[in-house]
């Protein structure tokens, strides 16, 4: 049954320390990476349970935790987005499973620069630790939302979360842009340097492409935040005005810059631009949204060709359009900006591209659905959050051509269809590639099965709840609730639409019992599961032709030599229903 | 039954040495740490360097889009006319810089010399690392090799245009124009701050070289830490020239 | 072999897929037929024209959505893994492909256009000569509106002057001649089926000006001046929200349109003006 293991490892590092803590093996990072998100993602997930109790029943007092006012509520929802954005969206699927797939996949040994990726994994903890701290410091964190809009997020007199709450925010986000772009070189350089024998770019698994298309993305777009982080925190502490406008007054008081340089009592601000900052961050923002849902993309495709014993339904065409995803993706930042203020003439412009994305997006449904037409499906847990993925990403796809139409926006900016639209395409779908990859590779990092059956339930409970909670957003935008209010109780036009928001409340809490199903699930399979064999799902790429958990060289010695593109299942007259990469050549061997 | 599929009788091979693929990555340098144990191998270290430039080339992206951001925003904040709340009119508030043209012309001077050095020391140790096998060869001398200390007179001028940049913004706060009091001295000082930081992080590298070779480290380690850091000091050459020029032409 | 591990699947896996995912369909989409929760009643000229573009964009959407997730669940429900059924071995269909993708281009890109023209007669154009001047400024957390007064224009305002307490909150210069006819208000008083002319500044962050039933939204942003149109074609009071996060207390940042006849827009004005004296 199982493989005879030649390890021939050089350096396979001995003590606690070296090999779970500072760890150089690409593995044990992923983990790490994937424990990150974790955390993460269930400290997002309790802030926006607080949310939606607040929400409904304003005047709740919570246990442990004490009343909600309304500048908490903005806290809230400022530190939910942020770390659900950073933390978890963009740490799980490419930090997580990034890292520890993709050397496997393209049959490497470890990541181009093992050093660098120790770096960069413990970069991000210390910003998440940064994030955090904004919790606990005087003022607590901020208030001007994940978008940070300048003046607010720039007069640290604008609102309690303001003062040094903001400016830890920042920081944050200024050490996660650089230990995103030290991923991200380590990513794209792995993939063009190391890949083994006979994996050409286009036998490359599409988990691999999305994870490529995704570093990339982030290396060009995290050097723009950075460079709009400097800039705020500059306007904050040293007086510039980037971004913050002059001869401001903040009920009733004129704002003069913090520390004002040459001693000038009557010195101020001097002109700055808030719009200048809402173009920096979305065009880090934009791309930032398919760096969340691009790896969810691969997994899907992988999964979905997998799991319908089926060839990819047109390998190129997936390339090609999340390639063109990436590539646009750069060009469509003005779309969150339609009400801004900006020229209307470049809101057409923006329109465009923008529409011009939705192309790419329903080349790859159509082709996910190619794929599973005339399969063999196999409804294990995987499948299940991948076909949960194809439908969600439909949904929250759809709702994109509303929002890029400049005159509809009229209606619909900043109410509850962009949480609706947003929610379910770059939050509940790119969570369900995480689950979709968690259930898949489970096995193969850490050598035991996941339950099938809490699988399933946590599964209905994640899908189900996913639309109970997102799809009447849409109703609550179209009616034209805002977003980002702490309470219904002010506006009369909303007191209807309570008794709905209270309905999202309930899912919500549904929703977020189900999610412990699924941590139930991890933690007791990674103990008690069955254990598991190299190749679980009859699978064909590179991860599954060694051992489970893979050695710490990856394949035990030995050199795979690909010959096989990655989806070969059913194929005509082979003896298994699946072949192998390193399988001897058949068929198309694209 | 045993998922690890039966392999070709080619492959077998091709599947004792890394290299063997011709295009193959070392695959026996264990998960870790890829250095370790490969011998200095000469075509491992060609992989090694390649793949150290190819880290490098992405690594100065990011600081592109940095300098591209404020670059536009510069731009844009230059041609934006803003808004006097007092008369609801649109003025024009761009006061430009009075630089230190003099000391600026000379700190460019003196980085564009060291680059000239560092490429100067980065040919040297390619040149000796291109020598090192014959060298080693017992009775082969190639005679008594006068090393130029390139890398520290590059380390020095590096530095040298660092304390000129401090003193260049000590020219500009003594004729008034400080990081926050017009909006053109704020582009002035996060240009060349940004810059300066950069450089400095290359001067650092620098001193890492050095201190490699100091440790008596494999000449292949300094060679590729020497070349790297050499393409990234070109860069920054590059990069000042290009926010003196902006500075210079956009005021 | 197989057999082993699938274990823990129930055979009606495909069914229950194709039943929870029509069914998340079919109710999604009867709250958006059945008009629910719909948009707010349209009260600006502009309206009509709005919310046809949103219909045809939510039809075309809708027929998407609904062929999409039906075909899922029924792909799901058909080809399950069974005895018998075989799996087709093909890497896809270039000429298929490259149909779908010139399809959507042009629904996608044909769908922009026909709304554009909206766009640019809501944005483009300046509003019309004898338009109502109305000034709408945004403070944490309030919306003032200032009318210019018989002389038509605006007073210079200084941001030193706000104050509270002398019912100064846009900082009026009491120097300056053309201030002295300005009238500041907290309700905003339009007269019907009259453009409204409106300039849009914020004294401290960003606000938006949301006024769901004229369909009616626009950032005020510090240190612009941003010019706005729209025409009210129904008398009728109609909320005014923030919808730019503007600080804490951005849920309570509303005001009140009252669109009135002519006559009492001018009665109005007039019992502002004689307050002032």
């Amino acid at each position: 049954m199982s493989t005879p293991e030649i390890i021939h490892a050089h350096a396979a590092p001995q003590g606690f320390i070296r090999k779970y803590v500072f760890s150089l093996d690409h593995k044990v990072i992923g983990i790490q990476y994937y424990f990150l998100a974790l955390v993460a993602v269930f400290v997002g997930m309790f802030l926006s349970l607080l949310m939606r109790i607040h929400l409904v029943w304003p005047t709740a007092s919570i246990p442990l935790f004490g009343d909600i006012k309304p500048e908490t509520y903005l806290t809230l929802l400022t530190m939910h987005g942020t770390i659900m954005v950073f933390f978890v969206l963009t740490t799980a699927p490419q930090g997580g499973f990034g890292n520890y797939f993709l050397p496997i996949q393209i049959g490497a040994p470890d990541m181009a620069f093992p050093v660098l990726n120790m770096l960069s994994f413990w970069t991000t903890a210390v910003a998440f630790v940064v994030m955090l701290a904004a919790f606990f410091v005087e003022g607590g964190a901020p208030l001007h939302g994940w978008t940070g809009y300048a003046p607010l997020s720039a007069i640290p007199s604008s609102g309690p979360g303001e003062q040094l709450g903001a400016d830890l925010w920042i920081l944050s986000i200024a050490i996660f842009c650089l230990g995103s772009l030290m991923g991200a070189l380590n990513f794209i350089t792995t993939v063009l340097d190391m890949r083994a024998k006979g994996m050409t770019m286009m036998r490359m698994p599409l988990t691999c492409w999305s994870w490529f298309i995704t570093a990339i993305l982030a290396l060009l777009a995290f050097g723009v935040l950075l460079a709009g982080g400097i800039l705020l925190l500059m306007d904050r502490n040293l007086g510039t005005s980037f971004f913050v406008p002059a001869g401001l007054s903040l009920t009733g008081k004129m704002i003069f810059p913090a520390g004002g340089f040459g001693g000038d009592a009557h010195f101020s601000h001097a002109g700055g631009s808030p719009l200048l900052w809402q173009h920096l961050f979305w065009f880090f923002g934009h791309p930032e949204v398919y760096i969340a849902i691009l790896p969810g993309m691969g997994v899907a495709s992988q999964l979905l060709s997998t799991f319908s014993r089926k060839p990819i339904y047109g390998y190129k065409a997936m390339v090609y359009a999340m390639l063109s995803i990436g590539f646009l993706g750069f060009m469509v930042w003005g779309h969150h900006m339609f009400m801004s203020g900006m020229s209307p003439y470049t809101a057409f412009a923006f329109s465009i591209m923008t529409m011009a994305i939705g192309v790419p997006s329903a080349i790859k449904t159509f082709n996910w659905l190619g794929t599973i037409y005339k399969g063999r499906i196999r409804f294990q847990s995987p499948m299940l959050f991948a076909i949960g993925f194809v439908s969600l990403f439909v949904s929250g796809g759809l709702s994109g051509p509303f929002l890029a139409q400049p005159v509809l926006d009229i209606q619909l900016h900043d109410t509850y269809f962009v949480p609706a639209h947003f929610h379910l395409i770059m939050g509940v779908a790119a969570i369900f590639g995480i689950f979709a990859g968690t259930y898949y590779w489970f096995p193969k990092m850490f050598g035991r099965m996941m339950n099938e059956t809490l699988a399933q339930w946590h599964f209905w409970f994640s899908l189900i709840g996913a639309y109970a909670i997102f799809m009447p957003m849409h109703y609550l935008g179209m009616a034209g609730h805002p977003r980002r209010y702490s309470q219904l109780t002010e506006l009369q036009y909303l007191a209807p639409l309570l008794p709905l928001q209270k309905f999202i409340t309930y899912a919500a809490v549904a929703t977020i019992a189900g999610q412990f199903l699924f941590l139930f699930n991890f933690f007791w399979s990674m103990f008690k599961g069955p254990k598991a064999s190299d190749n679980p799902w009859e699978s064909t790429t590179l991860e599954w032709t060694t051992s489970t958990p893979p050695p710490h060289d990856n394949f035990g010695g030995k050199v795979p030599v690909v010959n096989n593109g990655p989806y070969e299942y059913s194929v005509p007259g082979a003896a298994r229903d699946f072949v192998m990469q390193t399988d001897p050549p058949v068929g198309s061997g694209h | 039954m045993a998922t690890f599929t039966p392999t070709v009788p080619g492959q077998k091979a091709t599947a004792g040495q890394g290299g063997g693929g011709g295009s193959a990555p070392p695959r026996r340098g264990g998960g870790g740490d890829s250095n370790r144990g490969s011998g200095g191998g000469s075509s491992n270290y060609g992989e090694r360097l390649r793949r150290a430039r190819l880290g490098l080339a992405c690594g100065l992206t990011p600081i592109l889009m940095l300098f591209v951001s404020f670059t536009s925003a510069y731009v844009v904040r230059k041609g934006l006319p803003t808004l006097d709340a007092t008369t609801n009119q649109y003025v024009h508030d761009w006061l430009p810089v009075n630089l230190p043209w003099t000391l600026l012309i000379v700190n460019s001077l003196v980085l564009i010399l060291s680059s000239l050095t560092m490429e100067l020391a980065r040919r040297d140790i390619t040149r000796q690392a291109a020598l090192a096998p014959a060298a080693r060869i017992p009775g082969v001398s190639l005679g008594r090799e006068r090393h130029f200390p390139w890398l520290s007179i590059t380390t020095v001028l590096g530095v040298a245009f660092l304390v000129g940049q401090w003193m260049a913004w000590r020219a500009l706060a003594d004729r008034g124009f400080y990081v926050a009091n017009t909006p053109s001295s704020s582009f002035v000082y996060l240009l060349t701050g940004m810059h300066a930081i950069h450089l400095a992080g290359g001067v650092i590298a620098l001193l890492a070289a050095g201190a490699i070779a100091l440790l008596h480290r494999p000449l292949d380690n300094r060679r590729i830490v020497v070349d790297v850091t050499a393409w990234y000091w070109h860069f920054m050459a590059l990069l000042w020239i290009y926010v003196f020029a902006l500075l210079a032409l956009v005021r | 072999m197989w057999a082993k591990s699938i274990k823990g699947i129930p055979d009606d896996m495909g069914l229950a897929l194709l039943a929870i995912i029509w069914l998340i369909t079919l109710a999604s989409t009867y709250f958006f037929v059945a008009k629910t929760w719909w948009l707010p009643v349209g009260a600006s000229a502009a309206a009509p024209w709005i919310d046809h573009q949103f219909a045809v964009t939510f039809l075309l959407m809708g027929f998407i959505f609904v062929a999409a997730q039906v075909t899922l669940g029924l792909f799901s429900y058909q080809y399950r893994d069974r005895p018998g059924q075989t799996s087709d071995y093909s890497h896809g269909n270039n000429k298929l492909e490259l149909m779908w993708t010139v399809l959507t281009a042009i629904l996608f890109v044909g769908l922009n256009l026909m709304g554009s023209h909206l766009w640019a007669s809501e944005r483009f154009a300046p509003a019309h000569e004898g338009a109502t001047k109305v000034e709408v400024t945004g403070a944490q957390f309030a919306w003032y509106f200032r009318y210019p007064g018989p002389d038509g224009t605006y007073g210079k305002v200084n941001p030193k002057d706000i104050s509270a307490e002398e019912q100064n909150p846009l900082g009026l210069d009491a120097s300056d001649p053309a201030a002295k006819d300005d009238v500041v208000s907290g309700v905003m008083y339009l007269p019907v089926n009259r453009e409204a002319d409106i300039t849009l500044r914020a004294q401290d962050v960003i606000h938006s000006l949301f006024i769901p039933s004229m369909r009616f939204k626009q950032d005020a942003v510090p240190g612009l001046l941003i010019k706005m149109h729209f025409t009210p074609v129904m008398t009728g009071d109609y909320e005014i929200a923030c919808a730019e996060l503007c600080g804490l207390g951005h849920y309570k940042m509303h005001g009140i349109l009252k669109v009135v006849s002519p006559e009492d827009f001018d009665k109005w004005i007039a019992s502002k003006e004689a307050e002032k004296q």
